[in-house]
């Protein structure tokens, strides 16, 4: 019998079975992807978000535990339990040796992205690059891991964990750690969850997965189902509008749309929804795939003109391209007098001003509802190009509640040999919202935290004998 | 950008279109930007022109780390293999900018072409060693050479090929310049590409621990291999050009003792290349079978091939030269040298002129300002 069991094979997983190593225990790790498609959402990732009080290696300036706080408590309203964060946000300041002991590289940020250089540091190669040097190193360090082994589910023996049963395999373990992500790619759970809009629409059919398509929430579904404490609401997950021609698993960091703050974006009914404008893209980047998810159809285009191109992150796919507004029209399939509508009152409300798009501008609308209250400029130069958007989903938020020590609770009891990390105990600290980089940072920190309480327990098991 | 764009568009090819197909993922994307110079030259780029494909192709040293990394790697739908798609058009590109221009075709059938080179090369100095002495094994005073072919004779056959080989190259990579023209080079541009080429500085995979070769796990393998294979054709060459000052400007002539300078850089030159070459031909059997292009595999060993003959044959002759086998190993040796020479500007040998240039103007177009600026 193994000492430590780790189920997944992503981030939060790897941080587990390595610790647990390290900590002298024998380890197996089952993924249910094969080798090829191994580490879930893992190997999108490009960044961690780290605290710093002052200049370390990549990262430039300070970040301090208290700003880091703030950010959390403002993107997540205030839903993240304290204790558990500052332990995350402390922890994200000290694991990055340990990272780069197990051949995880950092670099610089050179493009794009200049001003979170502060606040996060970035995986060179991003994160298929760190999932590789994980598991080399775990190779090297004995860890043994199986692929194609989706478990199904869990023998629970009063809150302890005896085995867990991958179709006709059943794997006996003194101690195991769950870190088999969230549960974004169960399509039904996702409508379920979503429900039907009073359009009689099942909105989550028209949603996008971003990452793996082996995160299917078997094991969540299990646990909550089995008595673990639950935390977090299954409707909410982190959201981004994407290119709605994007792949329906896996289309990853590429597929994001970039200009929005530099157009309008209009419904199917060629209305405008939101203030494009309302803050650089980054920081409101995770708001709009919740927004085209309520609007009709879940879809939506992001409308630029010639001036816009490139001053944002170049799309993957090219953009619908027409000479003059109304042709744009036609050839979106919006309606072309409803669409010129919005476009003349969008362009006769921008009031003059000094364009940067590098600074909150004083380009703003007068007078128009909703607001463009930045980079508002008439869209009046040729040709101009329109982008299909369609929601795109991160990861879910709901997960299993825990506690310093990563326990799975069954009715506000820890469990002795059950522990969780990563995004299935993700929103614990984030409740809602998300501030980039603290996936990982919530990950690395908890799959350490389980790795390391999973050993523990398992060795006290054989001293007990 | 676009504007100044004085080379006329043109329709790209297969290899080409695939390499721009892969960028604007890669532009998307931009994860891999830390390893090599390829990221950082493709984020200055909104399209990619034909031109532009066969400068960034021809500055990706082929390190593979940004396969394994790759999140859209196959299996993945989109399919992006980086290392792969700009092999493909780095041959294209040889073939394209040769000169002259018919013998660029040469590139396709490379390993015919070398083959047919090297016995050509053999038999020709088999055959004038044969007329000049009536045999091939028979001991040469005091491991005289020229006894076997007069100085004359060889300056005669391999001046001109040399020079031929010369201005070939020059020819050619005046072409490939051409195509994107990012301006005047400056002596810190110059520096900086002299040095990242004579370093191999894009072999470190951006962190100092080497490239990817059979698996996802870093190597300085490569690098060092290089390293010892062109540090080692250098001293050979240097060897061969210090000779050639001793005899016209000294009158001293060959044979030279074996702590003359001739002698040592050729020794340590010799074994080197041997060392550098059996390591490439063995990276190059073992490497991961989605890494580069497997069509130019030949072309590849082929090279490696011959530039080890030419130094083990070089080693050897130096063993024999008392003993009756000289003139059989000299005419090996002089043979595969000759083999090397004439294949030099249509095989594998014409990548480090490309990439010399394509690193030159890296260093020259980073120096400028970037026309695509990104809001935060
Ligand atoms: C496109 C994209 C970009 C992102 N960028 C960032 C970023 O820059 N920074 C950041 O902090 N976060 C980012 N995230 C979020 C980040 O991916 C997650 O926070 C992190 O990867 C979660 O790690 P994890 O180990 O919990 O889950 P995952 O990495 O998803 O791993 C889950 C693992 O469990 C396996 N599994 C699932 N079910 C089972 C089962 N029943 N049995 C066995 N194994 C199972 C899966 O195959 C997988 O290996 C991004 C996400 C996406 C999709
Ligand atoms: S090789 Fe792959 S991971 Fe790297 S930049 Fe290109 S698309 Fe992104
Ligand atoms: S193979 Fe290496 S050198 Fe070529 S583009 Fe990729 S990372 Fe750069």
């Amino acid at each position: 019998m193994v000492d430590v069991l780790v189920i997944g094979g992503g981030n939060a997983a790897l941080c587990a079975a390595l610790m647990a190593r390290e900590a002298g225990a024998s380890v197996l790790m089952l993924e249910a992807a094969p080798r090829e498609w191994r580490g879930g959402n893992s190997p999108h990732v490009r960044n961690l978000r780290c605290m710093h009080e002052a200049p370390q290696d990549v990262l430039v300036e300070a970040y301090p535990e208290e700003e880091f706080w703030q950010d959390l408590l403002k993107v997540t309203g205030g839903k993240t339990d304290e204790r558990l964060a500052r332990l995350v946000i402390r922890a994200s300041s000290t694991c990055r040796d340990w990272m780069r002991k197990h051949g995880v590289r950092f670099q610089p940020s050179l493009s794009g992205a200049l001003h979170t250089a502060r606040t996060n540091a970035f995986f060179m190669g991003g994160g298929k690059a760190l999932v590789n040097a994980y598991y080399r190193s775990a190779q090297t360090l004995g860890v043994q891991v199986r692929y194609e082994t989706p478990v199904d589910h869990i023998e629970l023996r009063a809150g302890r964990f005896v085995a867990a049963h991958a179709g006709p395999l059943r794997f006996e373990a003194r101690a195991c750690v769950l870190a088999a992500g969230g549960f974004e790619s169960n399509r039904e759970w996702l409508r379920e969850a979503w429900g039907r809009n009073a359009r009689g629409e099942w909105p989550a059919d028209n949603f996008l997965i971003r990452g793996s398509r082996f995160n299917r929430g078997t094991l969540l579904k299990h646990l909550i189902d089995s008595g673990a404490d639950a935390i977090g609401d299954p409707t909410q997950a982190h959201m981004v509008a994407i290119d709605a021609r994007a792949p329906h698993y896996d289309g990853g960091i590429c597929t994001r749309i970039d200009c929005v703050s530099l157009g309008v974006v209009v419904n199917r009914d060629a209305q405008r929804f939101y203030d494009e404008g309302e803050d650089f893209w980054p920081k409101r980047y995770a708001i709009w795939g919740r927004l085209v998810a309520q609007q009709p159809g879940q879809i939506a285009w992001s409308i630029i003109d010639a001036k816009a191109v490139g001053r944002f992150m170049p799309p993957v796919f090219p953009g619908t391209q027409a000479d003059s507004l109304p042709e744009l029209a036609r050839q979106l399939g919006l309606d072309e007098a409803s669409f010129m509508h919005t476009l003349d009152a969008y362009n006769a409300a921008c009031r003059p001003g000094t364009f940067d798009h590098t600074v909150l501008d004083d380009c703003a609308t007068a007078g128009l509802a909703p607001a463009k209250t930045h980079w508002a400029l008439p869209l009046d130069t040729p040709p101009f190009y329109g982008y299909a958007l369609k929601p795109g989903v991160t990861f879910t938020y709901l997960g299993l509640k825990t506690d310093e020590h990563a326990a799975v609770h069954f009715n506000g009891v820890p469990s002795d040999n059950l522990f969780v990390a990563g995004e299935m105990m993700a929103g614990n600290v984030l409740g809602q919202g998300y501030t980039a980089g603290v996936g990982m940072s919530i990950g690395t920190a908890f799959g350490r935290i389980a790795g390391t309480s999973a050993a523990r327990a398992a060795m006290k098991e054989t001293a007990h004998g | 950008m676009a504007e100044s764009r004085v080379i006329p568009i043109v329709p790209l090819s297969a290899a080409r279109a695939e390499v721009e197909r892969v960028l604007t993922i890669c532009n998307a994307c931009r994860y891999c930007e830390g390893f090599c110079a390829v990221f950082p030259a493709m984020t200055r780029r909104l399209s990619f022109p034909a031109a532009d494909v066969d400068y960034l192709a021809n500055l990706c040293h082929n390190c593979g780390a940004c396969l394994h990394a790759c999140q859209y790697a196959p299996p993945h739908e989109f399919a992006v293999n980086v290392p792969q798609a700009m092999a493909r058009v780095r041959g294209d590109t040889y073939a394209d900018h040769a000169w002259p221009p018919a013998l660029g075709a040469l590139y396709k059938r490379n390993g015919l072409v070398l083959s047919t080179a090297l016995a050509a090369g053999l038999a020709l100095f088999l055959v004038l060693a044969v007329i000049k002495q009536g045999s091939l094994w028979q001991p040469a005073v005091g491991g005289n050479f020229y006894a076997v072919f007069p100085h004359g004779l060889m300056v005669g056959l391999f001046a001109p090929v040399f020079l031929f080989v010369v201005f070939a190259l020059a020819m050619a990579v005046r072409s490939f310049w051409r195509g994107v023209s990012p301006g005047a080079a400056s002596a810190p541009a110059v520096e900086e590409a002299a040095r990242d080429a004579l370093r191999l500085s894009y072999l470190d995979g951006g962190h100092g621990e080497g490239c990817n070769e059979r698996d996802d796990g870093y190597t300085l393998a490569r690098r060092r291999f290089h390293h010892f294979t062109f540090y080692g054709f250098a001293l050979c060459f240097a060897a061969t050009c210090v000779a050639t000052l001793y005899h016209y400007l000294f009158g001293w002539q060959a044979p030279y003792g074996l702590t003359s300078l001739p002698k040592l850089l050729g020794i340590v030159g010799g074994v080197s290349l041997v060392v550098g070459t059996v390591g490439l031909g063995w990276l190059n059997l073992t490497r991961h079978p989605s890494q580069g292009d497997a069509a130019q595999r030949p072309m590849d060993r082929g090279f490696i091939l011959l530039l080890f003959l030419t130094a083990a044959s070089g080693l050897v002759l130096m063993l024999v030269r008392t003993t009756p086998a000289l003139p059989l190993a000299l005419c090996v040796h002089l043979g595969s040298v000759m083999a090397l020479f004439l294949t030099l500007p249509y095989g594998k040998f014409a990548h480090g002129v490309f990439r010399g240039a394509a690193l030159l103007k890296w260093a020259i177009e980073k120096r400028r300002p970037h026309s695509v600026v990104m809001g935060e």
